[in-house]
């Protein structure tokens, strides 16, 4: 292909190239930089291509020129050619580390288009609840979002099984302890894989990167599931018990129609108060694969409670008056929760016997101070994360008691 | 029908054709020009609606153009081609064969089986038969016609007859298709014909397609005010853009009514309407 330039026209030599196997891209280039009227001489030797570029310049809106001895014919630029992209609009800027790259709020019919992206005007209008940065950004999201990615673990290579099936819980009723336990923490998996799940369809795309780290949350939810089913019913088992109370407790988050409101009930004092109960079947689960299993899990949540707590961070650096919506979050969710039985009697059961490792009263005695101990943990981690969220010393005591018996 | 609103007619070829004219009557309505549109089966009952004054304006096939202008003499009127798209100017059809036919020109088609498409399109049947007419072959006593009659009455707007004749070149049961110039390379990229496998062994000369018709009794302010908005309409202007690619165009551009010389002509040769726009070809259902 050549192109010559003879102002204020231009000329191409297409070659053999044919319409059927790309010429107009050739042809669209060399027409791209040409004011309108501008003629660009073609040259060409595929068959009919002629034809095909009279109805080619007539679909693009430019103007078809018979042509003579040297060309198969001329093309004069239309001038609405390039008239899509005339009044597009920059979407931001896809480095959110740079200044103003993620606005404050971006326009409805931005959309799927991808934030950086230059955006034809016009379109359908998206319907985002959550279309403000304060509404779902946190300062810290990039950064959980790469260790997220970084720190995805396979299930089945990840976790040593094969140990755990001969070395497991020795005896049998320590064992439907852990699937009790299990049972449990699936049933809270599920809400806490649920609750964002329900939110992603409502925020802007814009705010990629909630998107993304939210969107890895579920999955990591996904694969808790996995892990805890796999390890409940290790030894042939089945399940445990599900509770009334446990779910009508987890329904609560399913049911806040709130973004801020959700992601402070379930991440911040939910996950918030599982990670200690995470931490606990790390140190005293009686086999290696569970506590195993503990210690992954607990580093996902981490995360999730980091992004909780970064969020509420931000928005209540714009929105004091949050603060106040949170507290009454959790006084509404207890009174809502005033008439149930609490956590499951079963669970709590369950936790002692395995901080106890054995039946003897002395070692029941011992597992029955660790699973108070693990209460007041629990409590303590609740109020210093409701401290972070500022909330005085006073005020995070009075919430954090007021906080789900059901731990999450 | 009041002088209050503008109203136009249009045939219904695609479900498409709904959004689109619902488009543009927000956006008319936007700019103050009361607007409202009905939508007819097929041309013919839209021509002879708005000849019956049922419309102001008719958004017509070139085929629709020559009966209204035949009508409207016949009648001692007058009908005006307003506006029409960029698009609607200066198409060629072309008749293509298959690559390793023996076929060198036209008078070759002597003899031959020649798919078109429905009855009443201008594009893939009466403007190419007329072409080959003028050629030295004559349709029906020189060479067979295998017509690929889809939606009779919408005057080829609907692309199934063009489609299926060059389906029928492909499959071997014609020796020769006929279809619009952009066509050829559409149906290539589709895949209804296999890159390489075709050539255009003819093309007609350049013609025009479809207009906005009036006749003489047309509101004039109404309609003066329709055709400045249309041609006011930029491709550069995000609201209205959406419209346009619905309706395949960049830019309204006035009307002419020269693109129809070869029309009229084939009209003429196949018998297709009288000079009073009468329809006189035989077997045409709609």
């Amino acid at each position: 292909m050549t192109i010559a330039e003879t102002s204020p026209s231009r000329t191409i030599n297409i070659e053999s190239l044919s319409f059927t196997s790309g010429a107009h891209l050739l042809l669209k280039r060399a027409l791209r930089d040409l004011p309108a009227g501008a003629r660009l001489g073609v040259r060409a030797s595929a068959p009919d291509f002629a034809v095909h570029l009279r109805g080619w310049c007539r679909e693009q809106g430019h103007e078809y020129l018979e042509g003579d001895d040297q060309f198969v014919a001329w093309v004069a630029r239309g001038a609405s050619a390039g008239g899509r992209w005339r009044q597009a609009e920059r979407a931001g800027l896809s480095d959110a580390k740079v200044n103003d790259a993620v606005r404050a709020v971006p326009p409805a019919d931005w959309g799927f288009a991808a934030r950086g992206a230059a955006i034809e005007a016009g379109g359908p209008s998206f319907h985002y609840a959550l279309q403000r940065k304060e509404q779902v950004w946190a300062e810290n999201v990039q950064k959980l979002y790469a260790q997220a990615v970084a720190a995805q673990w396979n299930p089945q290579t990840a976790i040593n099984w094969e140990e755990t099936s001969s070395t497991g819980a020795a005896d049998e009723e320590l064992e439907r302890a852990v699937a009790q336990v299990m049972t449990y923490l699936i049933e809270n998996e599920n809400a806490a894989l649920q609750t964002p799940a329900r939110f992603i369809a409502q925020i802007h795309p814009h705010f990629r990167e909630v998107l993304q780290l939210l969107a890895v949350q579920i999955a990591d939810e996904a694969r808790h599931v996995e892990v805890f089913t796999r390890r409940a019913t290790l030894r042939g088992g089945e399940l445990g018990l599900s509770t009334v109370s446990g779910r009508q407790s987890l329904k609560t988050l399913l049911d806040e129609p709130d973004f801020a409101l959700a992601t402070f009930l379930l991440s911040v004092l939910g996950e918030g108060t599982f990670l200690n109960l995470l931490w606990f079947l790390e140190r005293h689960a009686p086999d290696p694969l569970t506590r195993q299993i503990a210690r992954l899990v607990g580093q996902d949540e981490a995360r999730h409670v980091a992004f909780g707590v970064g969020h509420l961070q931000y928005q209540l650096a714009t929105d004091p008056a949050l603060r106040e919506r949170l507290a009454m979050a959790v006084t509404r969710r207890h009174e809502a929760l005033s008439q149930t039985a609490g956590l499951n009697e079963e669970v709590f059961d369950a936790l002692i016997l395995l901080a106890a490792g054995s039946w003897r009263p002395e070692d029941i005695a011992a597992g029955y101070a660790r699973a108070q101990t693990l209460k007041d943990e629990m409590r303590a981690g609740r109020q210093g994360r409701l401290e972070k969220l500022g909330f005085s010393s006073a005020e995070a005591a009075e919430l954090s008691a007021l906080h789900t018996r059901n731990f999450m | 029908m009041n002088d209050h609103t503008l109203l136009l007619g249009a045939v219904a070829y695609d479900p498409k054709v709904v959004t689109i004219w619902e488009g543009f009557k927000g956006w008319f309505h936007k700019h103050g020009l009361a607007f409202d549109y009905t939508l007819y089966s097929n041309y013919e009952r839209q021509v002879e609606a708005h000849l019956a004054g049922h419309i102001h304006v008719a958004w017509n096939s070139p085929l629709a153009w020559v009966r209204a202008a035949r009508l409207a003499r016949g009648a001692g009127r007058r009908a005006e081609a307003i506006a029409m798209r960029d698009t609607d100017q200066n198409l060629t059809s072309v008749i293509v064969v298959r690559a390793d036919a023996e076929l060198g020109s036209v008078a070759d088609l002597k003899g031959k089986r020649i798919g078109v498409g429905a009855i009443d399109s201008p594009q893939a049947t009466l403007l190419p038969l007329s072409h080959l007419r003028a050629n030295g072959t004559s349709p029906f006593t020189d060479f067979e016609v295998a017509r690929h009659d889809r939606l009779a009455g919408k005057h080829g707007d609907h692309i199934g007859g063009e489609r299926e004749a060059a389906l029928s070149l492909m499959a071997g049961t014609v020796d020769a298709a006929c279809m619009i110039d952009s066509n050829h390379l559409l149906f290539i990229n589709e895949g209804s014909m296999p890159a390489g496998a075709t050539r255009v062994l003819a093309q007609t000369a350049p013609y025009d397609h479809c207009n906005f018709t009036v006749f003489d009794d047309a509101p004039r302010e109404l309609v003066n005010r329709f055709r400045e908005l249309l041609l006011g309409m930029s491709y550069n202007d995000a609201e209205v853009r959406p419209l346009l690619d619905l309706e395949g165009l960049k830019e309204w551009k006035p009307g002419r009514v020269e693109g129809y010389r070869a029309l009229e002509q084939a009209v003429e040769e196949l018998k297709f309407y009288d000079d009073r726009g009468n329809i006189t070809i035989a077997d045409y259902q709609y």
